[in-house]
C-alpha cells in the first residue's frame, strides 16, 4: 500500500520535470512523461499484486495538516480506489503514447497532463474531504489549457464550457461540504467523522447537503441534463485529453458521489434516489439517441460517454451491493473503452484524414487504408456495445441485474440503452470504416498513402484492448476487490438507507 | 493616566525605522546622489528603503504581543504584529518592482512616499484610539494620492489621483463626522471605553447615524460596492507599483483597523447574526458584502481592460473580506488576516507582471498580454500563479483563504444567519470569477503574441520580487498553518 501515494508525488514531480525538460527538447519531455506515467502505473499494479481486499479501507498516511481546522492529510485505499487507480495508470500511460505526436510546446503539454493525473490519483486516495477537494480542483484547471492550447474544433469555447461546468460543480461540492463541516462543529473534515456528525443533522439539512454535494459531483460525472459540457469539451480536446477526460475525469465525479455524497448523507440519498435513477436513465437513452444522429465522428463517442456514464449513475442509484459493484466495474470498463475509441477517432483517423465528418469518411475505404485502426475500433465498439468477452458486458450486466433487484422498471428502461448503444456503434463502424466502397472509387481517395500507424499508437491500443479483454474474461479480478469494499460501515449505511 | 514614553518609543520603533529610512533616502538624494542618473538614484533609494523595511520588520517582530501600550492608545497583539509584518513585506515587494518598471521623474521621492505610506499602514495596524486611527489612515491615504498621480507624463495618472483624492477626502469627512458623533455619545475616543459605554447605552438613533457614517467611509477606503467608483479608474491610471500598493498593503492595514474598530470598539452594537430585527452594524456590513460580491464579479465579466478587471475583482474580494469581518467576532481575526495577506500578495504579483510588461509597450487591454508565454515564460508562469490564487484554485493560498473565511462564516450558525447565505453567495460567485480570471490566462498562455511584440526582458529586481511572491503563495497555500498559528 505504501507505494500508492507515490503515484501522486511522482506525477507532480514529473510535471515539473517535463516543464523543465520541454524547454530543451520535446523528446526529453515525452520521455519524462512516459517514465512518470509508467512508474505510477507500476506502483498501482505492484500494490494490486499484494492487495488484500477484505481489509477494507486501509489508511496509508494520516498526519495533521492544518491543525487549526482539524484537517488531516489522510490517504487511504480500498478495492474501489484501487480499481480506479489502476484505471488511471492505464489511461495515463496510453494517453502519453497517443500524444507522442505533440510537437508544439511539448513540455507544457505534458506538465499540464501530469498535473491533471496527479490530481486524479489524489482524489482516488483521499480519505479526508478537504484533501479530496484540493486534489479535485487541481484536476480541473489543467483541462482548460490542455483543450484551449492543443485542441481542435471550437476549442476555446469547449474548454471554457467544460471548465466552468466543472468548477461550478466543485463550488456546489464546496458549499455542501463546508455547510456539513460547520454544522458538525467544525472539528474535522475526515469523511468518517463527517458521516458521524451528519447522522445527527436534521432531515432538511441532510437533504440540502446531499443535493449540493451530489449535484456538484454529478455534473462532472455527466449526469443528464448537466452533461452538455462533456461532448463539446471532449470533441474540442486533444486526443490524450479526451481519453483522460472521458476515461478518468468523469469517474472523479462518480467516485465523489459514491465516496462522499452517498455515505455522508444517507437520508438525503434515500430521498433523492428515484430522481437520480430516472435522470440516469434519461441520460442513457437521450445521449444514446443523440449519438445515433451525429455527423461528427468524435461527437458520437462524446455522447456515448454520457450514455455509458448513465449506467454508472444508475448503478449507484440502485444502491445494492451488486449494482454498486457493477457501477465501479463500469467506471473501469468505460475508462478503458472510451480511451480506446477516442484514440482511434482523434489520433489514428483525424490526424491522417483531417476530417471527422462521417459524410466525408463514408467515401474513404478506411478499412483498407488503415486496417489496424479499423480493427481497434471494431474491438472497442464491440466492447462498448457490451459484447461478451469484453469488459462492457460484465459491467452493464451486473448493473442491470442489480438494478432489477431494486426496481425492475428502471432496469427495463435502462436495458433499452444497451440496444441504442448497439445501434449507434454499429452505425458509426459501418459509416466510418466500411463506408460505401463503390463510391470510394469516385470519391477523393488520397493521392498519397496515410502515414502508417506508429509504434506508440499500436502499443497504446494493444494496452487498452488487453485490459478490456482481460476484465471481460475475468471480471472477478476486479469484483473481488470492489465487493468487499462495500462491506465498510460507511457503505453499508448507503446500501441500507438506499433500499426502497 | 500614567504615560510611559519609553513604552511609546518601543511600540513605535518600526515607524521610527521607516521615517528615518525615508529621511535618509531624501537626504542622500538631495546631496550625494545629485550627479548620478535616475536609475542609480532609484536603485540606491530602493536599497536604503529595503533596509529600513527590514529594520521595521525586526522591530515589529520584537515589539511583542504585550497588549495595550501607552495607556491603551495602541495595542500590540498578534494581529498587530502579523499585519505590520504583512504590510512591510508587501511594501518591500512593491518597492522591489519599482527599479524594473518605472521611468519615474523623482525616484527618491517616490521611494520615500512609499515609506511614509507604509508608516501609516503600520500605525493603522496598532491603533486602538479614534484619533490615532484617523491620523494613520490619513497619513497613508495622502501618501497614496500622491503615488497614484506620480506619473506626470500621463493624463490617466493625474485623473486617477484626482478621483482618488476627491473620493478619499469625502470619505475622510464621513469618517471624522462619524467619529465625532461617537465621541459625543460615549465621551471617549478609546476603543475599549467606547465599547463599555455602548454596552450600557440605550438604543440611540444618533448611534445608527454614526455607525453608517463610519461604515460608508470604510466602504470607500476598502473599495466596497456601492462606494467603489474610484477603484477602476485608479487601478487603471496609477503607475503599476502604486496600484499594487493601493490594492494590497493598504487593504490589509485597512481591514485590520476596520475589524478592530468594529469588534473592539463597536462590539456591543454588532447586532445579532441571525435576525435583522436587532439592527447593528453586522446588517450593514452584510449588505455591503453582498453588493460587492455581486457587483464586483458581474462587472468584471465585461471588462476588456486588465487593470479595470483586477479592480472589479478587488471589489469582489472586498466583499469576501467583509464577510471575514463579520465572522471575526467568533473565529478571531485569523481567517480575515490570512485572506487579506494572501490576496495582497497575489495582487502585488499581478500588478508586478503588468508593470514589467508595460516596460515594453502598453499593458492596459487584456490583449496586451497576448502571447506572454512566448514573450517571457517566467512572467507567464508567475501570472498563472497569481491569477489562479486570486481565483481560489488549490494548492495556492487564495483557495485556502476562501475556504477558511467561508468556513468561519458558516460556523456562525449554518444557514440560519445572513453570513451563512453570504458564504454560499460568495462560493457561487467564485465560479463566476473563474471565467474572467481564465480570460486573463487565455491571453497570456493560449493566444499568440501580436506580430510587433518581442520578448520581454525581466530585470533581476522584478524577477526576484515576482518569484518570491509566487513562492509565497504556494508555500502559504500548502502550509497555511504558518500564518494561522500566529493567532
Amino acid at each position: 500500500m505504501n507505494a500508492l501515494p507515490w503515484t501522486i508525488y511522482l506525477s507532480f514531480a514529473g510535471a515539473a520535470l517535463a516543464l523543465v525538460a520541454g524547454a530543451r527538447s520535446a523528446a526529453a519531455a515525452r520521455g519524462v512523461a512516459l517514465v512518470t506515467a509508467l512508474a505510477s502505473f507500476g506502483a498501482t499494479l505492484y500494490t494490486a499484486a499484494s492487495f488484500v481486499p477484505t481489509k477494507g479501507l486501509q489508511t496509508i498516511v494520516n498526519t495533521p495538516w492544518v491543525t487549526e481546522l482539524g484537517i488531516r492529510y489522510h490517504l487511504a485505499a480500498d478495492g474501489i480506489s484501487l480499481t480506479l487507480l489502476v484505471l488511471t495508470g492505464l489511461a495515463a500511460t496510453a494517453g502519453v503514447l497517443f500524444s507522442w505526436n505533440i510537437t508544439e510546446r511539448t513540455g507544457e503539454f505534458f506538465a499540464l497532463y501530469l498535473a491533471l493525473i496527479g490530481g486524479v490519483y489524489g482524489v482516488f486516495l483521499s480519505a479526508d474531504a478537504f484533501v479530496l477537494f484540493v486534489f479535485y480542483e487541481i484536476a480541473i484547471v489543467p483541462k482548460y489549457f490542455l483543450i484551449a492550447n492543443w485542441g481542435s474544433t471550437n476549442r476555446e469555447y469547449g474548454a471554457m464550457k467544460l471548465v466552468l461546468y466543472s468548477f461550478a460543480g466543485s463550488a456546489l461540492v464546496l458549499a455542501g461540504l463546508l455547510w456539513a463541516y460547520a454544522a458538525g462543529g467544525g472539528r474535522s473534515l475526515a469523511l468518517a467523522d463527517l458521516a458521524t456528525a451528519a447522522a445527527s443533522f436534521s432531515r432538511p439539512e441532510q437533504l440540502g447537503m446531499f443535493a449540493l454535494v451530489f449535484l456538484g459531483f454529478a455534473v462532472l460525472a455527466g449526469m443528464f441534463p448537466f452533461h452538455t459540457w462533456a461532448p463539446t469539451g471532449h470533441v474540442a480536446a486533444p486526443t490524450a485529453a479526451s481519453m483522460l477526460l472521458a476515461g478518468v475525469v468523469m469517474k472523479l465525479g462518480a467516485y465523489g458521489c459514491l465516496r462522499v455524497a452517498m455515505p455522508l448523507f444517507p437520508v438525503g440519498f434515500a430521498y433523492f434516489q428515484p430522481f437520480i435513477a430516472w435522470l440516469a436513465i434519461a441520460g442513457i437513452l437521450y445521449a444514446g439517441l443523440v449519438a445515433l444522429v451525429q455527423d461528427d465522428f468524435k461527437f458520437v463517442i462524446g455522447y456515448s460517454s454520457v450514455s455509458h456514464m448513465g449506467f454508472v449513475l444508475l448503478g449507484l442509484a440502485a444502491a445494492n451491493s451488486q449494482a454498486v459493484s457493477g457501477a465501479v466495474l463500469q467506471m473501469f470498463s468505460h475508462g478503458v473503452i472510451a480511451g480506446l475509441l477516442f484514440a482511434v477517432v482523434g489520433r489514428m483517423v483525424y490526424e491522417r484524414t483531417h476530417t471527422r465528418q462521417l459524410a466525408d469518411l463514408r467515401g474513404l475505404p478506411l478499412h483498407r487504408l488503415m486496417p489496424f485502426a479499423a480493427l481497434t475500433f471494431v474491438l472497442g465498439g464491440l466492447a462498448s456495445m457490451g459484447m461478451p468477452g469484453f469488459s462492457g458486458f460484465p459491467a452493464e450486466l451486473t448493473i442491470l441485474i442489480g438494478t432489477w433487484k431494486t426496481s425492475p422498471l428502471w432496469a427495463t428502461f435502462a436495458a433499452g440503452g444497451v440496444l441504442v448503444a448497439a445501434a449507434f456503434t454499429l452505425r458509426v463502424i459501418h459509416v466510418s470504416f466500411f463506408g460505401n466502397t463503390a463510391a470510394a472509387t469516385t470519391c477523393a481517395v488520397p493521392d498519397h498513402p496515410y502515414a502508417p500507424i506508429s509504434w506508440p499508437e499500436k502499443a497504446g491500443a494493444l494496452l487498452l484492448i488487453a485490459a478490456t479483454v482481460y476484465v471481460g474474461l475475468k471480471p472477478d479480478v476486479l469484483l473481488n476487490w470492489i465487493t468487499p469494499a462495500l462491506q465498510s460501515p460507511l457503505m453499508q449505511a448507503v446500501l441500507k438507507g438506499g433500499q426502497p | 493616566m500614567n504615560l510611559d514614553y519609553t513604552e511609546l518609543l518601543h511600540a513605535f520603533l518600526p515607524e521610527a525605522s521607516l521615517i528615518i529610512g525615508a529621511l535618509v533616502v531624501l537626504g542622500l538624494d538631495l546631496t550625494i546622489a545629485r550627479q548620478h542618473d535616475a536609475a542609480t538614484r532609484l536603485t540606491t533609494s530602493v536599497w536604503i528603503a529595503l533596509i529600513a523595511l527590514a529594520a521595521a520588520a525586526y522591530h515589529s517582530f520584537h515589539a511583542g504581543t504585550g497588549g495595550d501600550a501607552f495607556g491603551g492608545v495602541l495595542v500590540l497583539d498578534s494581529l498587530t504584529r502579523a499585519t505590520r509584518l504583512g504590510v512591510l513585506v508587501l511594501a518591500g515587494l512593491t518597492l522591489a518592482l519599482a527599479p524594473g518598471v518605472s521611468r519615474l521623474r523623482h525616484p527618491a521621492e517616490y521611494v520615500a512616499i512609499v515609506l511614509f505610506a507604509t508608516c501609516g499602514f503600520t500605525v493603522m495596524a496598532a491603533a486602538q484610539q479614534l484619533l490615532v486611527a484617523f491620523l494613520a489612515l490619513e497619513l497613508a491615504s495622502l501618501s497614496l494620492y500622491v503615488l497614484a498621480g506620480y506619473d506626470k507624463s500621463r493624463r490617466e495618472s493625474a485623473e486617477a489621483a484626482l478621483k482618488y483624492f476627491l473620493f478619499g477626502g469625502m470619505s475622510a469627512a464621513f469618517l471624522l463626522f462619524g467619529f465625532s458623533l461617537i465621541y459625543g455619545l460615549t465621551g471617549s475616543i478609546e476603543f475599549g471605553e467606547i465599547a463599555q459605554q455602548l454596552s450600557v447605552m440605550p438604543a440611540n438613533p444618533l448611534l445608527v447615524v454614526a455607525l453608517v457614517m463610519v461604515l460608508v467611509a470604510f466602504g470607500f477606503k476598502a473599495a466596497a460596492a456601492p462606494f467603489h467608483l474610484w477603484a477602476p479608474d485608479v487601478y487603471a491610471g496609477a503607475p503599476a507599483p502604486s496600484a499594487a500598493l493601493i490594492a494590497s498593503a493598504s487593504k490589509l492595514a485597512g481591514f485590520t483597523l476596520f475589524v478592530r474598530l468594529l469588534w473592539v470598539g463597536f462590539g456591543p452594537s454588532a447586532g445579532a447574526h441571525s435576525t435583522v430585527s436587532a439592527p447593528g452594524w453586522i446588517t450593514i456590513v452584510a449588505i455591503l458584502s453582498a453588493v460587492s460580491l455581486l457587483l464586483g464579479n458581474l462587472a468584471a465579466l465585461a471588462q476588456g481592460n486588465v487593470r479595470r478587471l483586477l479592480a472589479y475583482s478587488a471589489i469582489a474580494h472586498a466583499g469576501a473580506l467583509l464577510l471575514g469581518v463579520i465572522a471575526a467576532g467568533r473565529s478571531g481575526p485569523g481567517p480575515l488576516f490570512y485572506y487579506a495577506a494572501t490576496y495582497g500578495l497575489a495582487t502585488v504579483g499581478a500588478f508586478g507582471v503588468i508593470a514589467v510588461v508595460e516596460r515594453s509597450g502598453r499593458c492596459q487591454q487584456l490583449t496586451d498580454l497576448a502571447g506572454l508565454h512566448r514573450r517571457s515564460p517566467l512572467l507567464a508562469l508567475c501570472l498563472l500563479v497569481f491569477v489562479l490564487s486570486l481565483a481560489g484554485i488549490p494548492p495556492l493560498a487564495g483557495f485556502f483563504g476562501k475556504f477558511i473565511v467561508f468556513a468561519a462564516a458558516l460556523k456562525l450558525g449554518g444557514l440560519g444567519t445572513s453570513a451563512g447565505w453570504l458564504a454560499l453567495l460568495a462560493i457561487a460567485m467564485s465560479a463566476v470569477g473563474l471565467y474572467y480570471y481564465l480570460l486573463i490566462l487565455k491571453q497570456a498562455l493560449v493566444a499568440k503574441p501580436a506580430a510587433a511584440a518581442g520578448p520581454i526582458a525581466v530585470n533581476a529586481w522584478s524577477a526576484c520580487a515576482l518569484v518570491a511572491a509566487a513562492l509565497g503563495l504556494l508555500v502559504l497555500g500548502v502550509l497555511p498553518s504558518l500564518l494561522l498559528r500566529q493567532f
